[in-house]
């Protein structure tokens, strides 16, 4: 067995990634964080305001690396549910559910920034624009999967249902995505659109492109959060769960012999 | 196992459901008092005028069958899962797949066929246009099909669990959505004279996909829930 492969197989042993999460969580959070504020700095303060939008177009920096996130976890759950269903590997179950409530979240804060950034442009909170209405589907699509990992009981079926509903939507996202598209401009015809990023200004994409690398962070930051979580729970009666259970709590395993004691 | 034996399973399935839908005929008739009562609620809600119901005629119909079908998809496997047979049909030496789309196509005949023949009925309510109706029914005749494919799947993965009604539909709403817009999208184009077969084709060419790929998907999906 190559090197590769071997560390890879290794990696997917629950006790070897909770060792290795433990350790990189905090790097994640921190360096999120740090450049998160960096980012925040340059955008809100250094980039010079917009001609046309002013200030209000700001919001960029939040918006932009939240509607790039909300994808990107949706295809990250669905490559670890492809691998869950095919290859049946423990941590990708977990891992591909431990990415749906980050994704959603990031979902949710693409909606509510977005409608805040279209009532000074559009002069609405809400309207029925095709990416709207896919980011709208695609926040329905998350909370389908979470609901139906929290209804079945037992862990590992339930991330596998939720998985597969995971690939399901996987699918279905394009078609609606273009469906939405032919809908609206048969309809409406051209809305009031943004200015492209097309265009951008160097000092305006440096504090994006930042943002984005520390939404990445945070979102691994609280993958690998709960990952440990999720394998503890799935491994809780395993003697590596026990063991590091007893290790961060000093006095646990006093009070669990004077309980049985009582 | 030879062709001819998963020939015969397949008519025994489908003769099996038909006989149980026959003796409980009563419950089929639910599905439509449903869409009709739907139906019947938007006037009272926005007013009797002719002209704004005929405007939102297509999109009402289309909206109160897709929630009277999404009701009936519990029926799809629940009597069957509670009585163990849908256990034996996973166990059987027949593709599983096949068994389901024969269950799904009897539960799309009852269920679903009902609705569509009702639904000219339902047009007259709402004052639908003479030159949408019958863009009305193909999209039906082809959007139904589909719901009832993408339901099972969703289904099949919800088949175990007591209260599913508000999970299911979460899960299948979302999945609909696309099917709901070329479907109603192809009557308002009818009403607007504008061509219409272009949102139709799409509804045809998917679900010629669905129609493979659904059973197919529906089977890992029952796979996975009663393991």
């Amino acid at each position: 067995m190559n090197v590769l492969t071997y560390w890879f197989h290794k990696l997917g042993s629950p006790p070897v990634f909770d060792r290795l999460a433990r350790v990189l969580a905090p790097w994640c959070y921190g360096l999120a964080l740090v450049l998160g504020a960096i980012a925040l700095y340059g955008g809100l303060a250094l980039a010079p305001a917009d001609y046309q939008q002013g200030d209000a177009y700001r919001i960029i920096f939040i918006h932009v690396p939240a509607a790039w996130m909300s994808l990107f976890a949706y295809i990250f759950m669905a490559v670890n549910a492809f691998i869950a269903l095919v290859w049946r590997i423990k941590l990708s179950e977990v891992l591909a559910m431990a990415s749906a409530p980050t994704g959603a979240a990031f979902t949710f804060i693409t909606l509510v920034t977005g409608s805040l950034w279209g009532k000074p442009m559009w002069g609405t909170w809400w309207t029925w624009d095709a990416r709207l209405t896919s980011e709208l589907v695609l926040l329905f699509l998350y909370l389908g999967v979470i609901g139906l990992y929290h209804a079945i009981e037992d862990r590992r079926q339930a991330a596998r249902a939720a998985g597969f509903l995971a690939l399901v939507g996987v699918v279905n996202l394009p078609i609606v995505h273009f469906s939405v598209n032919w809908w609206n401009t048969l309809h409406q015809g051209s809305t009031v659109r943004l200015l492209g990023p097309s265009k951008i200004d160097a000092a305006m994409l440096w504090p994006l492109l930042l943002m984005a690398l520390a939404t990445h962070l945070w979102f691994f930051g609280t993958l690998l959060a709960r990952t440990r979580n999720g394998l503890l729970e799935i491994d809780g009666g395993k003697d590596w769960a026990r063991s590091i259970v007893l290790a961060s709590q000093p006095g646990a395993a006093g009070a669990a012999t004077e309980r049985s004691h009582v | 196992m030879t062709a001819g034996s998963t020939l015969i399973a397949c008519r025994a399935l489908v003769r099996r459901d038909l006989t149980l839908v026959w003796r409980r005929r009563g419950d089929a008739l639910n599905p439509i008092l449903f869409a009709l009562i739907v139906v019947a609620l938007f006037p009272l809600a926005l007013g009797p005028e002719p002209e704004v119901l005929r405007r939102i005629a297509a999109g009402v119909i289309f909206v109160a069958l897709l929630l009277a079908g999404l009701l009936a998809l519990d029926t799809l496997f629940r009597s069957d899962y509670e009585d163990g047979s849908l256990e034996q049909l996973v166990l059987s030496p027949h593709p599983l797949a096949l068994l389901l789309a024969c269950k799904i196509a009897v539960h799309w005949f009852t269920t679903a066929l009902p609705l569509i023949v009702a639904a000219p009925l339902l047009g007259e309510l709402l004052h639908l246009a003479d030159p949408v109706r019958p863009v009305l029914l193909a999209a039906l005749l082809l959007a139904t099909p589909l719901l009832s494919l993408i339901g099972a799947i969703c289904v099949a993965l919800t088949v175990g669990m007591h209260r599913s009604g508000m999970l299911l539909a979460l899960l299948v709403l979302p999945l609909y959505v696309p099917v709901l817009i070329f479907g109603a999208g192809a009557c308002n184009a009818a009403g607007n004279a504008l061509p219409y077969a272009a949102p139709l084709l799409w509804l045809g060419a998917a679900l010629v996909v669905a129609l493979v790929v659904a059973p197919l998907a529906c089977a890992a999906a029952l796979r996975i829930s009663l393991s």
